[in-house]
């Protein structure tokens, strides 16, 4: 028997206000532990949330820009559960009426075209921080996990999809569009490493070709996108063995083990939940009205879709390249700008941007907000090209050079002594040298074959280290044969 | 509606209570015979009337501007923490 | 009369006018306490050095020529499930035993604003979960008129103390009738205002939808002076509602005439005593009398507040008091053996039996597959029992009622929780909907027999043996506080119920 893996995830991502989403405490990441909390955000008694209208803000953002609709009336509601990082033992969130329903997000997907639905996103408080001893640091005692609550009531949006994706690597390329497409809407910085997205991935395996669905397993608080394909792969190979040897599927969290590269189940008691959600009364309802939604809509960054039709239309790219180029926000901010400076031929910058400049940092693994060349030392690069200043090739060799040192190409042009030489009398003596020394290929092109003439000007680019000016070249070596 | 023995020990498990035995018992006849009056509000038709989640329906968004504030210094904010430790609330181990 | 069993606005005036410092004042109301505490036992914690240090600033001021609110100086005693910065808050729990709150309730902030001197935190039941402050956690009030009676509750601490003399003012939280019910049994005015008429920033909730803290004093003048210094939007508490605060003095004397008086029938029938019956309808002849129209109401889904009250309250409470688990503050058990042990010993050992039974009823009631039948019910009744509101507030300005349907009763009388739960039969409908309510003395009976003692005791105003006041409870529109205190106003100045004072000091407590 053949299985199908079928997937859904809940993505959790961190919106980046300023402020706490039910208090006035800093959001920054990174401070010493417990030094950015207040009574509401410790859950100290007596203390009350308020709203905080940005949160409300980025959140109808995102959910716009994943072709959501927004809610007319929507509420704050208690999910009830006790653990050490949950200050009030319940967080607020939002059960039966999500702020936003029925979305989607477009990506392509082994060259074809995927839509996976999104079921719903909602508003909600991100909890405190567990440290343990194992993680090194502060805790040297192994009895004991400490907790720190700066994260304690970060504002997060979780992103809940339908359970359309079928594989790992699937999950990966959704993530990767969901990604994009919120660093568009610019409502969160998106630090992986900093936690603003996690995934709770929920597997399950059907025989191919049934329509009904498995019992399915969720992993939660996955951090990565490698885990989550990484996670997902292992438990479809569990659920499958344990399918084929008669077993059969219990619903329950696993935890996903990275250094072990396996899920692991909970304890049946720390996992054992009745959230008992009710709506929150500390919290008034939010009616939102159409001018509110349109107003975020008016704001609304333009959008990667919206940024691919725009370059092929536009710059007259490909687009598959526009694609590309907009996959990423960065990367497609770079192109803008040199496209700029370099108007009369965006493509020519769109091919030194998806050629070198991405060759360059997938060798060197480097995140695409780290480009090391800025999009003015790209523009004047191919402006070195049409002075005549130096060639195709040696641009090349510039533009690795500015990419490794970050200096300007005029610089490493001069200091490389890289100018191109398009001075005739130099370039002719090189030449009688090269016909001199080639009798075999000067006899075939005479004889009429003309390939041998790029032998020939090979010969004296050789000679000249690159650096002669290849046209030139051309017209002087006919010259010198005829 | 009737809560059972079982229904005491699950919901005590939800609660976090450890109640003793003899608590147990108590509770599930002191529950029965509060739920008893409770059931009176099964008297009452309410198909289509709609829940008072909030008394004040007028009250509706309310929000505050996206600014920080400092709240506490760490040290107080750990003054009644019954365990501490490296400027952090401890607490027995959560995960083997 | 002494010093400390003077009103608040006759204390402010003799202030301003320099007759008395806030020192003196604030001696008498500490001296007095040391007198009566050890018999009534108002106060969880005392504060007289900072009630000194706090007199002492306000002298100064005056001295300074500075106009001071009219609260100035005044000694105040506060519940103590009101966060106080610095000053321990315990909810009379032993699980908040040693609890300091890093920051001020924003009442006590406003109080602090006014200028007033606090004397000292209050018992109540623990969580403000009962009717007697029979659940404190640490020990039970005495009723001033009979210290072997309860003082009601859950602020049994805050009406003592303003009954006997150890606080001018005090503040209350009245969820099911705390204010009102003790007010009532203590023979003193208390007042539950709007729900979101003063913030609950810093209030610990026990069910945040209706939750609302509100004075104790001598008089309604007093409560309508306190209540201007406490009221007002709080941008710290969402459900604090943003509408403007009168003087809640200015109106007072504008008498009842023309004013339309609901009764509504149904708060009289089974279950109140006949002393308390009587007691109230004289007081609606006494309104009449000054020119009031009265008249009677049916209020149909009366009879179900209570058991909607049963399930809101403790599926609330179920949440809010979730948070004490040993984690962040408060006393954690001393052994465990891992995490969720920790959190259910500390829990355990923590509460008392009430609090745990609401606990458990409201876990109950909103847990998986009883939502609907129980929570969603309960809150769907509410809605028809704020309807009769609605209803009967379109003919009438007030209703009055019964606060409770008894007199004091003794200390560990009710065991039963049901029979407890029935003190506040008459003041939770005005919870669920939110309305403001004013309970104050309206009479003085003979204690009723114990239960299965047959044989009728003295009825109202009996002038011999033990005399117990009674409560009359005023209920209002929404925000309309103003109306509420002027009914009360002339029914005072018409009558001397809230003049009489309890005489503890005679032998055997309060009986003569």
């Amino acid at each position: 028997m053949t299985w199908e893996t079928i997937i859904g995830l809940e993505v959790h991502v961190e919106l980046k206000t300023e402020s706490k989403i039910f208090c006035n405490c800093s959001t920054r990441f990174g401070g010493e532990p417990n030094t950015q909390v207040c009574p509401v955000c410790l859950g100290l008694p007596g203390a009350l949330p308020v709203l905080n209208q940005q949160a409300l803000e980025f959140a109808t953002r995102a959910a716009l820009a994943l072709n959501c609709q927004i809610a007319g009336y929507s509420k704050f509601d208690r999910k009830n559960y006790f653990y050490p990082d949950l200050p009030k033992a319940y967080q607020i969130s939002q059960y039966d009426l999500p702020l936003a329903e029925h979305g989607h997000v477009d990506f392509i997907f082994g060259g074809e075209p995927r839509r996976v639905r999104i079921r719903r996103i909602h508003l909600e408080e991100d909890a405190g921080k567990l440290l343990h001893s194992e993680d090194g640091g502060l805790s040297a005692d192994a009895n004991v996990s400490l907790v720190d609550f700066n994260r304690s009531g970060v504002p997060l949006i979780e992103i809940v999809s339908e359970p359309d994706l079928r594989s790992g690597e699937e999950a990966r390329a959704y993530l990767n569009r969901l990604k994009t497409i919120l660093a568009y809407a610019d409502v969160s910085h998106l630090k992986m490493e900093e936690g603003n997205l996690r995934a709770d991935v929920n597997v399950s395996v059907r025989p191919t070709g049934s329509t009904e669905f498995g019992t399915r397993t969720e992993m939660k608080n996955v951090s990565s996108f490698r885990a989550v394909v990484r996670g997902i792969e292992y438990e479809a190979e569990r659920q499958v063995k344990v399918l084929d040897e008669g077993g059969s599927i219990r619903q329950e969290t696993r935890q996903w083990n990275e250094t072990k590269g396996v899920t692991i189940a909970l304890r049946s008691k720390e996992e054992a939940h009745d959230y008992r959600y009710f709506p929150d009364p500390d919290l008034p309802a939010l009616d939102i009205s159409r001018d509110f939604v349109e107003g975020v809509r008016a704001n609304l960054p333009e959008l990667p879709d919206a940024r691919q039709a725009r370059y092929v239309r536009d710059y007259g790219l490909r687009d598959v390249d526009a694609g590309i180029l907009t996959s990423d926000l960065s990367l497609a901010a770079f192109f803008e700008e040199a496209a700029g400076l370099y108007p009369k031929d965006p493509k020519a910058v769109a091919n030194w941007v998806l050629g070198d400049l991405l060759r360059i940092m997938n060798a060197r693994a480097a995140e695409s907000d780290e480009i090391p060349i800025t999009p003015k030392q790209l523009a004047d690069t191919l402006m070195l090209i049409d002075r005549g200043t130096i060639s195709g090739k040696i641009a090349k060799t510039v533009f690795e050079e500015t990419m490794a040192t970050g200096k300007d190409p005029e610089v490493i042009v001069k200091e490389k002594g890289l100018v191109q030489i398009s001075d005739t009398s130099e370039l002719e003596k090189v030449i009688a040298d090269v016909i001199a020394a080639n009798p075999q290929p000067v006899a075939d092109f005479r004889s009429g074959k003309e390939t041998a003439l790029g032998f020939l000007v090979g010969q004296v680019m050789k000679a000249t280290r690159g650096k002669a000016n290849p046209g030139i070249v051309n017209e002087l070596l006919m010259k010198a044969l005829k | 509606m009737q809560i059972r023995r079982e229904d005491v020990d699950h919901v005590a498990d939800l609660a976090r209570l450890s109640l003793s035995e003899e608590e147990r018992e108590k509770m599930t006849r002191e529950l029965n015979s509060i739920l008893g009056h409770v059931d009176k509000l099964n008297e009452l038709k309410t198909d289509g009337v709609q829940p008072t989640f909030h008394v004040l329906a007028s009250l509706k968004n309310v929000t505050r501007k996206d600014e920080v504030i400092h709240g506490l210094d760490r040290d107080r904010a750990l003054q009644n923490a019954p365990s501490q430790k490296s400027g952090c609330f401890a607490v027995p181990k959560t995960v083997e | 009369m002494a010093l400390y069993y003077k009103s608040a606005k006759e204390l402010a005036g003799m202030l301003s006018r320099r007759e008395v410092s806030a020192v003196e004042l604030t001696r008498a109301a500490l001296d007095r306490a040391e007198q009566v505490e050890e018999k009534v036992k108002s106060f969880v914690t005392r504060t007289p050095d900072l009630a000194l240090a706090q007199a002492e600033a306000v002298d100064r001021r005056r001295a300074t020529g500075e106009t001071l609110s009219s609260l100035a100086g005044i000694p105040v005693a506060i519940k103590d499930n009101m966060n106080t910065f610095g000053v321990r808050t315990t909810c009379s729990s032993k699980i908040l035993a040693n609890y300091i709150p890093p920051y001020d309730a924003t009442v006590v902030d406003r109080l602090n604003a006014a200028g007033t001197v606090t004397v000292g935190k209050t018992n109540l039941d623990e969580f403000a979960m009962g009717s007697s402050t029979e659940n404190s956690g640490f020990f039970t009030t005495r009723n001033p008129w009979d210290t072997s009676r309860v003082p009601g509750g859950s602020s049994g601490g805050s009406a003592a103390a303003v009954a006997v003399g150890e606080a001018v003012i005090s503040l209350g939280s009245d969820t099911g009738g705390s204010i009102r019910q003790p007010a009532a049994l203590c023979g003193v005015t208390g007042l539950k205002p709007t729900y979101g008429r003063v913030s609950r920033y810093g209030l610990v909730a026990f069910a945040s939808s209706l939750d609302q803290i509100g004075p104790f004093g001598r008089t309604a003048e007093d409560v309508a002076l306190a209540l201007s210094a406490i009221a007002g939007h709080d941008r710290l508490d969402s459900t604090s509602a943003p509408v403007p605060v009168p003087d809640f003095t200015a109106g007072l004397n504008r008498g009842v005439k023309g004013l339309k008086i609901g009764i509504p029938r149904e708060y009289l029938a089974a279950g109140i005593s006949p002393a308390v019956r009587e007691a109230v309808l004289r007081a609606v002849e006494v309104l009449v009398g000054l020119g009031a129209e009265a008249e009677e109401v049916s209020m149909p889904h009366t009879e179900y507040a209570l058991s909607a009250y049963y399930v809101i309250a403790p599926a609330e409470a179920s949440s809010n008091l979730a948070r004490y688990d040993g984690v962040r503050y408060g006393v954690r058990a001393g052994e465990y053996s891992d995490l969720v042990d920790m959190f259910s010993r500390t829990r355990e050992e923590g509460f008392g039996p009430e609090v745990k039974r609401r606990i458990m009823l409201g876990t109950y009631a909103l847990s998986s597959g009883y939502y609907d039948a129980y929570y969603l019910k309960a809150q769907k009744v509410r809605t028809l029992v704020n309807k009769d509101f609605e209803e009967a507030f379109r003919r009438f300005d007030v209703l009055v009622t019964p606060t409770a349907p008894s007199v004091a009763f003794g200390i560990g009388q009710k065991t039963d929780p049901l029979a407890m739960y029935l003190e506040d039969v008459c003041t939770i409908p005005v919870n669920l909907a939110g309305l403001p309510g004013m309970s104050l003395p309206c009479g003085f009976a003979a204690p009723e027999p114990a239960a299965g003692v047959a044989g009728g005791g003295p009825t109202a105003g009996d002038g011999n043996g033990l005399r117990l006041p009674i409560g009359l409870q005023i209920i209002g529109k929404a925000f309309d506080e103003e109306t509420v205190l002027r009914v009360g106003h002339a029914f005072q100045q018409a009558t001397d119920y809230h003049k009489q004072r309890p005489a503890l000091d005679a032998k055997g407590g309060a009986r003569q």
